[in-house]
């Protein structure tokens, strides 16, 4: 197993190759950084704008900018924006901001989407699983900035009823927030509650779509009702045999989740004033910047592929079957 | 079973307790909703079981005996209505709380399920599982590791050889066989009073169910508890149980002793069960009786005798109220029917004969009798010579290297002549099916060659392939899902005739012609399969394949999906057909006493070879490979007395894989000869592999036989 998990993983690293060398090709054909430069008025002269186009190496063949651009990332350093800026001096807070957001996400996701496919599950064909899947349904088909929106408006409902900002809309923290630990954790949290929510009713939505069928399936198996002809409770064979057979196939969804999350997450960040790796996607496209674009790729690959990656191991983790080989 | 068992079995309950009822059943109601209405499946079931005793429920599928037994356990779903009584030691059962009745569950009353495979969860070690029922009911005495020891004690009593090693492994590390020990040692962890066995063996091939069997029977004398054994199979009943009650409709019809319901019975009802049943001692010469009809639905069942519609000595009184199940006159104090004409039946019995064959007219179908002798002059219409199919095995990676290969058919040789029925048997994995398929097929093979009707496969052009499917046609085992649910019958059975490019004219006028044949009302033509029952979708395949009037039929385990009295009324027809139209048949089964009474010659195969081919007669009587013995004698024959008198070959463990199989003969690691040979001997077997030969005479003198047999040490030996 562990050479196979290791396997894996060699195979990863070309495939991130791949999408990031796509990634750079295609901002790289498509993206005029100098234009801007060209269109100022009055119009930069030409001296200037070839330094600039030499700056970015705008004149050498792509696949030779990725090969040098590939060889200082491999190092740590991510080339400089159009605006001559390090890259690399940026990423490590950025990185850490969608991190932030969408582990957050992931697990608040994964576990309420979870029981809410269990509960749905069980009572089946009662008000509470018409309820589930109505919400579901609502979420699933409700695009993520729409969500981020009504959750503000929402949100800005509440804070008024409230006569205090119990939630705010805007930023990670308060700029230039003084207060002592406690005081900076409430005010974090009351920063991180709407992004976090937008990103993860999506995917409560979806796990306790795949939830609710796959415990659905075990209800009605063998083994459940050996376990209770053992004499073990219902709602203790649920759980011990049930839940624990029904959680297998969400190790497989957890790779498709992961990158619906990143998508979401895109415009979450946007939405809410977050400086992420997302927010720096649209805007490196705004700027025609092809190295921020290929450094987002790179990441949101690495994700991917390691969300992809643990997907096989929690397999292997919850289900025997796979395990040898 | 052993005498030794019945002698137990005869003094039922405990020193102390003689009378006391284990379990009581009394007017036991269960009815779910569903959208027709609410579907009566138990309808005032009363029955008892003493301590030590076991009681054999017999029915067909739908005739309400799962259903009462999980009632007993209190596993039906919530939407279950139950009514009446249910008495465990004096306890009333109906109405305590889901905690309450675990603690009564797998602690006094323990359930052993139909399907192996699935009885188990798939993510936990079989030893957990089994250690989880000694620490649901164990208390704070009970330790983990105490637990995990008994375990490994319980695996090693229901026969796992390397306990303490394979307690470690999960579910799908076990075969069949072996999951259904293991829940048989979970079932008995807690010394239980009860055990329901709920079809313990159906799903078992017919060796394995021997020893399962034996390991039932081993646990019920180390617990000494009753057990309640529920089975459509009424051989397995004759062999195990003391007492019988006979289910139709969500009611006990008959009851009694097991002597009695087998040799004096007096509902109309399991007589025709009884006379249902192909009977491997008897063979060919057997009338089956098929039941005619179905059994009724249990949403608003009309008044008077629910099995009236389909029976022979039905009289106006019989719908006029349901009868009562009554003690029979002239029979035991203990027999009871409930029939109305219980006394005509026996005022009919005593006169003798084969009451079940008169009174439901069964009659021998009178086929040409293909006699050995002119086999040689009659047409090869299906000619299989050393068949090979291997599947590779591969390593995971990118590259997906062979390493090895699944010798699925290894060498399979044999003809089918115009007109006669071969019955290809085996268990489970030894390729038979396989086999057909590669000849249905019709691509040139792996190893070896087939000859359809006079032409090799190879070199077979498209359009000859097409012209051969006219004559090679095939009937699938499942009928419910052979046909497709979204075509009317009439666009089914017209298919083949319309890809072979029939008119339109011809097409319409077979329809309604085959549909008779085959005993389906043509005014059916336009109405679709979920409208028919097993038995009847299973004539609409037949119908079909029959369609294109072929020369050869496949017949892949066509009637082990259905009830045994539907599964009487195809094989008639099978009979029947091959009669009239002049078929031969490859008849793939694993049920030996079907083919003892369809085939004219059988091939017992095993991992992916044939180890014994010849006439029906010759095999059944005299079998001569240690296998084809084992099998046979494992297969229970629905009669008490025989079953007493019946001495078991039991093969020990299992099928090997087909991937690695054993040198020299293949069946040596669980042939029961092989054990009993001096060194040389055995050394013969593991180093060369026998080949097929004339098998030796059953009298001296008599003339060679169509017999051959692959065993280095072949003898004769009667098991039947």
């Amino acid at each position: 197993m562990a050479r196979f998990l290791a396997r894996r993983l060699v195979n990863y690293v070309a495939l991130c190759l791949v999408a990031t060398f796509l990634a750079f090709a295609l901002a790289a054909m498509t993206f005029d950084p100098v234009g801007k430069l060209q269109a100022r008025n009055p119009p930069p002269p030409q001296a200037t704008i070839d330094a600039k186009r030499a700056e970015l190496r705008l004149d050498e063949p792509i696949p030779q900018r990725f090969v040098l651009w590939l060889g200082d990332a491999v190092q740590g350093d991510f080339g400089r924006t159009v605006v001559n800026q390090s890259i690399s001096d940026e990423l490590p807070r950025r990185i850490g901001v969608s991190l932030r957001l969408f582990l957050l996400g992931t697990v608040v996701g994964i576990g309420l989407g979870v029981i809410l496919g269990v509960a749905s599950a069980i009572r089946q064909y009662r008000f509470s699983d018409y309820a589930a899947t109505f919400f579901s349904f609502v979420i699933l088909s409700t695009p993520v900035f729409l969500l981020g929106l009504l959750l503000k408006y929402l949100a800005l409902e509440l804070n008024s009823a409230a006569g205090a900002q119990l939630l705010v809309f805007t930023g990670e923290t308060t700029p230039g927030f003084q207060g002592g630990f406690w005081a900076a954790l409430v005010d974090r949290v009351q920063h991180l509650v709407l992004p976090t929510l937008t990103i993860a009713l999506g995917q409560i939505a979806y796990y306790s779509r795949y939830q609710r069928s796959a415990m659905l399936d075990v209800l009605g198996s063998d083994f459940l009702r050996t376990a209770q002809a053992k004499g073990l409770t219902r709602r203790k064979a649920l759980f011990k045999h049930g839940l624990r057979t029904a959680l297998v196939p969400m190790a497989t969804l957890f790779a498709f989740g992961f990158g619906l999350l990143i998508t979401g997450g895109t415009f979450t960040e946007r939405i809410f004033g977050w400086y992420g790796m997302g927010d720096w996607l649209v805007y490196g496209i705004e700027q025609d910047d092809t190295n921020i674009t290929a450094t987002v790729t790179l990441f949101v690959a690495v994700l991917v592929l390691i969300s992809g990656w643990l997907s096989d191991v929690f397999y292997a983790l919850l289900d025997p079957r796979v395990r040898l080989r | 079973m052993t005498t030794y068992e019945s002698d137990v079995l005869a003094d039922p309950g405990r020193p102390g307790e003689p009378s006391a009822a284990l379990l009581e059943v009394s007017d036991l109601e269960v009815s779910f909703p569903s959208e027709d209405g609410r579907v009566r499946a138990v309808r005032g079931l009363s029955y008892r079981v003493a301590a030590g005793e076991v009681l054999g429920i017999v029915g067909e599928s739908g005739s309400g005996k799962s259903v009462s037994s999980l009632a007993v356990m209190g596993l039906l779903p919530p939407s279950a209505r139950i009514g009446g009584s249910i008495r465990l030691r004096g306890q009333e059962l109906l109405g305590l709380s889901d905690t309450e009745l675990s603690r009564i569950r797998g602690r006094k009353v323990a359930m052993v399920f139909q399907d192996p495979l699935s009885a188990l969860t798939p993510v936990y070690t079989v030893g957990d599982q089994i250690a989880e029922a000694l620490l649901v009911h164990g208390g704070r005495s009970t330790t983990p590791s105490a637990a995990r020891n008994r375990a490994v004690e319980l695996l090693d009593l229901v026969g796992i050889p390397n306990a303490a090693e394979r307690v470690k492994a999960f579910p799908h590390e076990f075969s069949g066989g072996m999951r259904q020990r293991a829940v048989i040692a979970m079932a008995i962890a807690n010394d239980p009073d009860l055990i329901i066995a709920d079809e313990p063996t159906t799903a078992l091939d017919v060796t394995v169910q021997a020893q399962v069997l034996e390991v039932l029977k081993t646990a019920q004398e180390v617990t000494g508890a009753g057990i309640v054994l529920i089975t459509h199979d009424l051989g397995v009943v004759a062999g195990t149980a003391d007492r019988v009650i006979v289910m139709y409709a969500g009611k006990a019809v008959e009851s009694g002793t097991v002597d009695e319901i087998f040799a004096t019975p007096r509902m109309p009802y399991t007589l025709g069960l009884l006379g249902s049943i192909p009977r491997l001692d008897v063979g060919r010469g057997q009338p089956l009786v098929p039941i005619e009809g179905q059994p009724p639905s249990l949403v608003a069942l009309p008044p008077g005798c629910p099995f009236s519609p389909r029976c022979p000595l039905r009289e106006a009184a019989c719908d006029a109220g349901e009868p009562e199940l009554l003690p029979a006159p002239g029979a035991g104090p203990d027999h009871r029917a409930a029939c109305i004409r219980t006394a005509d039946l026996a005022a009919a019995d005593a006169e003798g004969g084969d009451l079940a064959a008169e009174l439901f007219d069964a009659h021998v179908v009178e086929a040409e009798r293909v006699d050995a002798e002119t086999r040689i002059d009659r047409e090869v219409v299906l000619g299989v010579d050393r068949l090979v199919k291997h599947y590779p095995v591969r390593t995971g990676g990118l590259f997906r290297r062979k390493v090895g290969a699944v010798q699925a058919v290894d060498g399979v040789t044999f003809d089918v002549r115009a007109g006669e029925t071969l019955g290809l048997v085996g268990e489970s994995g030894c390729g038979k099916s396989t086999t057909i398929m590669e000849i249905m097929n019709l691509d040139p093979p792996m190893g070896g060659s087939i000859q359809v009707l006079g032409s090799q496969v190879e070199g077979l052009s498209r359009a000859d392939r097409k012209r051969i499917r006219r004559d090679l046609q095939i009937v699938f085992q499942d009928p419910m899902a052979s046909l497709d649910p979204r075509l009317p019958v009439r666009d089914l059975i017209a298919e083949p005739m319309e890809i072979q490019g029939f008119d339109k004219d011809h097409i319409s006028r077979r329809v309604p012609e085959l549909m008779k044949l085959v005993g389906l009302r043509s005014e059916q033509i336009n109405r679709y399969p979920g409208e028919f029952s097993g038995g009847q979708r299973q004539r609409i395949c037949i119908a079909r394949a029959l369609a294109l009037e072929p020369k050869v039929l496949v017949l892949d385990e066509p009637v082990s999906a259905l009830d045994v009295s539907i599964q009487a009324g195809v094989l008639n027809l099978l009979d029947e057909l091959k009669a009239r139209l002049g078929l031969a048949y490859l008849f793939v089964a694993h049920d030996l006493s079907v083919v003892r009474h369809i085939a004219d010659r059988v091939a017992v195969m095993y991992l992916g070879k044939i180890v014994e081919i010849g006439g029906v007669e010759e095999v059944f009587a005299a079998p001569q490979h240690p296998y084809t013995q084992a099998l046979l004698s494992a297969i229970p024959v629905p009669d008490p007395e025989v079953e007493r008198r019946r001495e078991r070959v039991l093969l020990t463990g299992d099928l090997p894989s087909p991937a690695n199989p054993p040198s020299g003969c293949r069946f040596r690691t669980r042939c029961q000869l092989f054990a009993t040979l001096d060194e040389e001997k055995q050394q013969r077997c593991i180093d060369v592999e026998p080949p097929r030969e004339g098998a030796l005479p059953a009298e001296p003198d008599a003339p060679v036989a169509d017999h051959e047999v692959a065993c280095h040490w072949a003898r004769i030996r009667t098991v039947v």
